[in-house]
C-alpha cells in the first residue's frame, strides 16, 4: 500500500510532543553517566596537569622516584603504590582461598536450607560500612597481631592488619560472585559427570570449577579492584607515613616489604590530605588529583580486565 | 605362528585389596576437601561475627568516672533538694544561671554566638555588639538559629560544670565474665600510682551503656562521656534525602531509557559499558569529583549564594547539598543497574499487549511495565541508598566537618554524618572515644539492618505475588 499522494493519511503517526519530551528527558538521564565520566576525567586530568606544571614536580620523577615527601617537594608515586599493592595482595591472600572454598561449599555441598541461611547473611555483611571495618582493624586486629607477634615487631599502624581486614571486607563479595558463577554452571554437566562415576569431589573440582573459572576470575579481579580503592580501613589502620625506600639500599624484606610496619596507601594519602586544612591551588591540593588519576586508571584497568575475562572465556551453554 | 595370549583380567583391574585402598583414599580426599570448604565458610562467618562482637563488646561495660563537681552538690547549691530533684529536672532558667555563674564570659559568648539561650534576651553578649555582629558579613549561626532547648543546655552544664572524666573502662565480655575484675584492676591501678591526680573516694564505678537513648539525642562534644550523635544522625538523614531525591529519579529514568527506548547503537552500547565502569570507580574518586565540581566550581549554588540576595547561608560550598549530590552520583550506577534488572525481568508479553492495544511507548512504560517492576526497583534503590549512608571517603573529600554541635537546618548547612563521626572518634587515641565510636557504629549498623531487612521483606513479598 502506498502512502504517497496529497490526501492526508489518517494512519500517519501523530506528532506527540509530550512523548518526545519524556523520551528526551530519559535520554538525558542515561547520558548523564557519560557526563559523570567526562567530569571525573576532566577534573582529575586538569588538576593533575596543574600538578605536573608546577616547577617542583616532574612527570619522570612521579613515575620513577621511590620517595614521596610532599613537604620536601619530592613526589614519586611508588611508595604509595607499594602500600596499596601490599595491602591488596594480603587482602587477596586472605579472601581468595576462603571466599572460593566457601563458595564451593555453598554451591555444591550445602543443603538448600543452609544456603538459604548463609547467602542473605553474607549479602547483608557486604553492606557493613567500611569505616566500621576500620574501627575493627584498630581495636581488634592490630592488638591481636601485636600480641601474637610481639609489640616490638608489629607497629601500631601496620600493613598486615589493614590487609587482613580489607580481606575480610571483600570476602563476602568474592564468595557471592564465585557462588553465582558456580551456580550458573548447568546441572547437565554435573549429571553427566556423576553418570560416568565421578564423586562429588571430582564433580566440584574437575568439572564445575573449570566450567565456572571465567566468572570466578572476573569476581577475583572485581574484588581486587575493590581492595585497591578501599579507603577507610587503609586510612585508619595502615598509618599516615609513606614508605619511602631506595632500591638496593634498603633491606627488601626487613623494610621495603615488611608487613608489620606502617605504609601509606594511595587512598590513605588522598583522605588524610583532604581532611586537613587544604587550600585550593596548592601543590598538595593538586597532588591528590594526580594520585587519584593513578588510582582511577588502576581500577579502570582491573574492571576492564574482569569484563574481558567474562567475555573471552565464557562457555556458552544451551 | 604363535598367538599372543590376551592379558589376564587380574592385570587389567586392581585386586580387591588394592581397589579398596584406592577407594578409601578417594573417599578420604573427598571428605578432606568438603571439610576444608566448610572450614572456610565457618572462618568467613566467624571473622565477620568477630566484627560485630568487637562493636558490641566496646559499646557496654563498667567505667570509673570522676566528676569535677558532683551533680547532687550542684543541685543543692541551686536551692533544690538533691534527694528529690535530679539535675535533669532543674528548670531551664536555673541551668542558664548556673552556666552564667560558672563559665568564663569568653566561652559563654562563643556558645551564644553558636546558638543563643533566649529568643528575647542575651546572656553573655552585649546587645549593641550583638546587633553589629549579626549585621556584619560573618554573622554567626546564633543570629538565625532557634534558641537552645532544655536538653541542649543540660548537656552544656554537664560538659562545662560537672565535667565527668572516665579514668578507666572495661569491655562488655570481661565485665560479664569477671564482674569484680574491674574494681580489682582499678585498685591495683591506684596502688601502682597510675592515677596521681585522682582521690580514690571521688571515683564512681557504674555500668555504662555507651549506646543509649541519650547518646542518640545529644550533640557531639569534646568530652566523650557526654558526646552524642544527634547532629550526625540529622546530617545523615539530610544526606539520604538528597541522595534519594537525586539518584532514584535519574537512575530509574536512565534505566527506562536503556531498557525500553534505546535501540542497539554505538552510543547506547557506550552508555551501558560506561555505567558498568562507573559502578567500579572507587568512592573516593567520586569524592574528588564532588570536591572539584560541586564544592569549588559550583560554589555559588552549593553554598546557596545565588538563591538569596543577602549574606549566603553558608560561606563555602562544603554543604549538605554538595555532599548529598556527590553521594547521589556515587549511587547512580548501582541504582541504574538494579532498575535495569527489574525492568528486564518484566515479560515482553505485557509490553506487546499494551502496544497492540495502541498504547504509546510511554503509556506502555508508565501503566504496564513500571507497576510490575516497581518492587524490584524499590528494593534495588533501598540497597543502593543503604550503601550510600555508610560511605565515608567521599564525605571526607567534600569536607564534612568533624565537630559540629548545631543541628543542620537545611541543604545549605555545614554538616557532619554518622560515618564521619565514627572515623573521627576512632582516630583519637583516648580509650573512651573507642567506646563512643563503637556505640555510633552500632547505631549505624542498626539503621542499615532495618533498611536491608525492609528491602528483603519487600522483595520476598512481591516475588511471591508476581506470577505469569
Amino acid at each position: 500500500m502506498s502512502t504517497e499522494g496529497t490526501a492526508p493519511n489518517p494512519f500517519r503517526r501523530r506528532a506527540r510532543p509530550g512523548e518526545l519530551a519524556i523520551q528526551g528527558f530519559l535520554f538525558v538521564c542515561g547520558a548523564l553517566s557519560i557526563a559523570i565520566t567526562v567530569g571525573i576525567l576532566y577534573e582529575l586530568g586538569k588538576e593533575s596537569y596543574l600538578f605536573f606544571a608546577d616547577e617542583r614536580v616532574s612527570v619522570v620523577d612521579f613515575l620513577t622516584s621511590t620517595v614521596w615527601q610532599p613537604q620536601a617537594g619530592r613526589f614519586g608515586i611508588w611508595p604509595l603504590v607499594l602500600g596499596t599493592l601490599m595491602i591488596s595482595l594480603i587482602a587477596m591472600a586472605v579472601a581468595g582461598p576462603l571466599g572460593l572454598l566457601s563458595a564451593i561449599y555453598l554451591s555444591e555441598y550445602a543443603s538448600p536450607r543452609v544456603r538459604a541461611f548463609f547467602k542473605p547473611v553474607l549479602e547483608v555483611l557486604t553492606g557493613i560500612p567500611t569505616v566500621v571495618y576500620g574501627f575493627f582493624a584498630l581495636t581488634f586486629m592490630t592488638p591481636l597481631l601485636r600480641s601474637v607477634f610481639g609489640a616490638n615487631v608489629v607497629g601500631f599502624f601496620n600493613v598486615a592488619s589493614a590487609g587482613i581486614v580489607v580481606g575480610i571486607l571483600i570476602l563476602p563479595l568474592i564468595s557471592s560472585l564465585a557462588e553465582d558463577a558456580l551456580s550458573a554452571v548447568p546441572d547437565s554437566l554435573r549429571q553427566g559427570a556423576y553418570a560416568l562415576g565421578a564423586s562429588k569431589f571430582d564433580v566440584s573440582l574437575r568439572v564445575v570449577l573449570p566450567a565456572a573459572l571465567s566468572g570466578i576470575a572476573a569476581g577475583f579481579v572485581v574484588a581486587l579492584s575493590r581492595a585497591v580503592g578501599e579507603t577507610m580501613v587503609v586510612t585508619l589502620a595502615a598509618g599516615a607515613a609513606p614508605r619511602n625506600f631506595v632500591l638496593g639500599q634498603d633491606s627488601l624484606f626487613g623494610y621495603v616489604l615488611n608487613p608489620f610496619q606502617s605504609a601509606q596507601a594511595m587512598t590513605g594519602y588522598i583522605a588524610i590530605t583532604a581532611s586537613g586544612d587544604l587550600s585550593y591551588n596548592s601543590v598538595d591540593y593538586n597532588s591528590i588529583f594526580a594520585v587519584g588519576l593513578t588510582l582511577f586508571f588502576m581500577t579502570l584497568g582491573l574492571n576492564w580486565l574482569s569484563r574481558r575475562f567474562v567475555q573471552r572465556f565464557r562457555q556458552e551453554y544451551e | 605362528m604363535s598367538v599372543e595370549a590376551p592379558p589376564r583380567t587380574e592385570d587389567l583391574f586392581p585386586t580387591d585389596a588394592e581397589y579398596r585402598r584406592l577407594l578409601d583414599r578417594r573417599t578420604r580426599r573427598a571428605r578432606l576437601f568438603q571439610a576444608m570448604c566448610l572450614l572456610a565458610l565457618t572462618t568467613a562467618v566467624v571473622a565477620l561475627a568477630t566484627l560485630v562482637y568487637t562493636i558490641v563488646n566496646e559499646s557496654f561495660g563498667w567505667v570509673a568516672i570522676v566528676n569535677a563537681r558532683e551533680p547532687e552538690e550542684v543541685v543543692a547549691d541551686l536551692g533544690y533538694d538533691p534527694a528529690e530533684v535530679s539535675l535533669a529536672d532543674v528548670p531551664y532558667d536555673d541551668l542558664v544561671g548556673l552556666l552564667e555563674s560558672t563559665i568564663p564570659t569568653g566561652v559563654g559568648r562563643r556558645l551564644e554566638r553558636e546558638q543563643r539561650f533566649y529568643e528575647d534576651r542575651l546572656v553573655f553578649e552585649a546587645a549593641a555588639s550583638w546587633d553589629a555582629l549579626c549585621a556584619s558579613e560573618q554573622a554567626p549561626s546564633g543570629c538565625t538559629a532557634p534558641p537552645r532547648d532544655h536538653a541542649n543546655v543540660l548537656a552544656l552544664v554537664e560538659e562545662r560544670v560537672i565535667v565527668p572524666d572516665v579514668i578507666a573502662s572495661y569491655d562488655l565480655v570481661p565485665s560479664l565474665l569477671d564482674p569484680d575484675g574491674f574494681t580489682r584492676r582499678l585498685e591495683e591501678g591506684f596502688a601502682a600510682g597510675r592515677f596521681p591526680d585522682v582521690d580514690i573516694d571521688s571515683v564512681h564505678i557504674e555500668w555504662r551503656n555507651w549506646f543509649n537513648p541519650r547518646f542518640l539525642r545529644t550533640p557531639a562534644s569534646s568530652i566523650p562521656e557526654i558526646a552524642g550523635i544527634r547532629t550526625a544522625i540529622l546530617g545523615s538523614a539530610w544526606l539520604v534525602l538528597i541522595t534519594i531525591g537525586f539518584a532514584v529519579p535519574v537512575g530509574v529514568g536512565a534505566a527506562i531509557y536503556l531498557v525500553e527506548y534505546a535501540k542497539p547503537s554505538r552510543l547506547n552500547d557506550f552508555i551501558q559499558t560506561n555505567i558498568y565502569n562507573l559502578a567500579g570507580v572507587p568512592s573516593i574518586v567520586y569524592g574528588m569529583l564532588g570536591l572539584a565540581i560541586l564544592v569549588r566550581a559550583l560554589e555559588p549554588v552549593t553554598s546557596g549564594a545565588i538563591f538569596t540576595t543577602g549574606p549566603p547561608p553558608s560561606d563555602n560550598g562544603r554543604t549538605i547539598l554538595a555532599a548529598g549530590i556527590t553521594l547521589g552520583l556515587l549511587t547512580l550506577p548501582v541504582v541504574i543497574i538494579s532498575a535495569q534488572e527489574a525492568l528486564t525481568a518484566v515479560p515482553n508479553s505485557l509490553r506487546n499487549a499494551a502496544l497492540g492495544l495502541g498504547a504509546t511507548r510511554w503509556q506502555m512504560v508508565r501503566s504496564h511495565v513500571l507497576p510490575v517492576a516497581m518492587p524490584g526497583i524499590l528494593t534495588g534503590s533501598i540497597l543502593a541508598v543503604a550503601r550510600a549512608i555508610g560511605e565515608t571517603a567521599p564525605l571526607i573529600l567534600v569536607g564534612a566537618a568533624s565537630f559540629i554541635t548545631v543541628d543542620p537546618t537545611g541543604p545549605f548547612s555545614k554538616f557532619t554524618a554518622l560515618p564521619i563521626q565514627i572515623f573521627q572518634w576512632t582516630s583519637y587515641p583516648q580509650e573512651e572515644f573507642r567506646n563512643i565510636a563503637a556505640a555510633a557504629s552500632l547505631a549505624l549498623l542498626v539503621l542499615l539492618l532495618v533498611l536491608n531487612a525492609g528491602a528483603v521483606l519487600l522483595r520476598n513479598r512481591y516475588t511471591r505475588k508476581a506470577r505469569w
